[in-house]
């Protein structure tokens, strides 16, 4: 055989197994999707989303508390975690540039993305739940922003690491100080790079089950109540699988359903974003 | 020397981080209304002396000067000079096009606005006023709230002159500001820079010889450091009175 010949093979080998392992993945990945949409869709009903649960084996009912509960606690983790991983990743990009400091931090920070969430549920049922003698929506909220913080962190520092030294010299020129040219030139440069990250990160967040098994629980009734239990959707998935009636089951795929489109709606306008600033 | 100096350098050393002896000795004197280049070939210090001017170098830490750079009489140099008040009165434009990621209007207020001009009425005016001094204005009167971005790397040199020119600086410092910029574009900003001189001192750093002896009154000429010659353009030009000057801008060398 020729060299040629020999490397063509290689090609074909290589194509092969990459094709096949790509069409592996997308296919687990599409009998997922495609098996929640089916199962999903039939079990969709308005009453899913105005009345609570009935109690346990009687018919009807819906997850109005979980749909609520999910939305209360994802927005207080955004609400908590997205500052701190902004702020974070400013100081990691323009105040402790090139610094030990820094690599120390965003070293951690890539170890943060990676551990398992539920420890980071334990660790706060260990540090905010046992303290205070019961679960609750905070503790919840709490252990999602700090799932998140990293991920924003590191995107911001990134982000802001993209724009070019010499703008920032440009705004100094002009005699801007420090913090306004990050306020006012840097972030604005980097504001959808961020942005994407923030929606990936809540993205990420809204898909969590574990640390909301340690933290918020669940919870059967309505509550606002963020110092209470309070319900998700991904903990009453979890309950509802398990269970023993049909009608769980069916709200279960609703819901599954429901939390797959509001993350790949998140997915998807942080796509946009990016296409939309760099066409 | 004679004549009236905007910017007289006195025994200038400076270090950056690691004491890496940049700048050795400078002496000159930079005169009001007119234009200096500074050439050299690469690494010999111009731009380092040109950042000088305007204390850029204090954005890093440990870099280190010695001696005095008298700006209008009073040494920029000491530690108490605010660069802020400093940096309005000394501009700068940067080698490639520096648009901040705002409107054309935004990027020529920015600097107005960092003085407190915010009446709407004031900006504009003093907006269209700095866009016509960069003779940018006929070009992009029309679209002053499109992105900065879509201006041709040209046009958005002359945008971020105009930026600098808003806030009425006494002195414009050019760091190679048409290498990154086709004949053409390069032609307009050498053409700005005649007619800036009316109204402000120009310092300029380029690589570019021609370009030094088409638009300068004043050149001088930094090797390793070392500011070789520093005299009348034509005569660093036609009759040096070093051998380096006279190598390099024959272009025996660099």
């Amino acid at each position: 055989m020729t060299r040629e010949q020999i490397r063509k093979i290689e090609g074909v080998a290589a194509l092969s197994l990459s094709t096949l392992a790509a069409l592996l993945g997308l296919f687990w990945l599409v009998f997922i999707l495609g098996d929640v949409l089916v199962h999903g869709i039939k079990a969709l009903n308005l009453g899913l989303f105005v009345n609570d649960p009935s109690p346990p084996g009687v018919a009807g009912g819906g997850l109005r508390n979980a749909f609520v509960g999910q939305l209360l606690i994802t927005l207080s983790a955004t609400l908590i975690g997205v500052p701190v991983g902004v702020l974070g990743g400013t100081f990691l990009a323009e105040y402790a540039h090139g610094r030990k400091i820094a690599r120390l931090i965003s070293i951690l920070a890539d170890i943060m993305v990676s551990v398992p969430s539920i420890v980071i549920g334990t660790f706060i049922y260990a540090v905010l739940v046992k303290p205070s003698g019961h679960f609750s929506g905070w503790a919840g909220a709490v252990a999602l922003s700090i799932i998140m913080i990293p991920v924003v962190l590191r995107t911001t520092e990134n982000m802001l690491s993209l724009v070019p030294w010499t703008v920032r010299e440009a705004a100094f020129a002009l005699g801007a100080p420090y913090y306004k040219v990050i306020t006012q030139v840097v972030y604005r440069g980097a504001a959808t790079g961020i942005l994407t990250g923030i929606l990936l990160s809540i993205a990420r967040v809204a898909g969590e089950t574990a640390p909301l098994l340690f933290t918020s629980f669940n919870n059967s009734f309505f509550s606002l109540n963020m110092n209470q239990p309070v319900s998700s959707l991904t903990v009453a998935i979890f309950q509802y699988a398990m269970g023993p009636y049909d009608d769980w089951h069916a709200q279960a795929w609703a819901a599954a359903f429901v939390i797959t489109v509001f993350i790949l709606m998140l997915t998807i306008m942080g796509r946009l974003i990016i296409k939309w600033r760099y066409r | 020397m004679s004549g009236n100096p905007e910017i007289e350098v006195k025994d200038l050393n400076f270090y950056y981080s690691g004491d890496v002896h940049a700048l050795k000795k400078i002496n000159l004197s930079i005169q009001k209304n007119l234009v200096t280049s500074l050439i050299g070939p690469s690494g010999c210090g111009k731009t380092t002396l040109l950042r000088c001017f305007n204390r850029m170098h204090d954005l890093y830490p440990k870099n280190r000067y010695e001696g005095e750079i008298l700006f209008q009489g009073n040494n920029i140099l000491y530690p108490d000079t605010d660069l802020i008040k400093l940096r309005s009165r000394i501009g700068m434009v940067f080698q490639k096009p520096t648009p901040f990621p705002m409107s054309i209007f935004d990027n020529i207020a920015y600097g107005l606005k960092l003085q407190g001009i915010k009446k709407t009425g004031d900006l504009s005016e003093k907006v269209e006023k700095a866009l016509k001094n960069a003779a940018l204005w006929e070009e992009v009167k029309d679209k002053l709230s499109a992105s900065a971005y879509d201006l041709s790397g040209g046009q958005q040199q002359r945008l971020v002159i105009a930026r600098a020119l808003a806030v009425n600086p006494e002195v414009l410092l050019f760091d190679e500001p048409t290498s990154a910029l086709d004949p053409k574009s390069t032609a307009k900003i050498e053409e700005l820079a005649e007619t800036l001189k009316k109204e402000i001192t120009i310092i300029i750093v380029t690589h570019n010889m021609q370009q030094a002896a088409r638009i300068s009154d004043w050149t001088g000429f930094l090797m390793l450091g070392e500011l070789i010659e520093f005299d009348r353009t034509d005569r660093i030009f036609t009759a040096p009175s070093e051998k380096l000057t006279e190598d390099y801008v024959t272009g025996r060398f660099g």
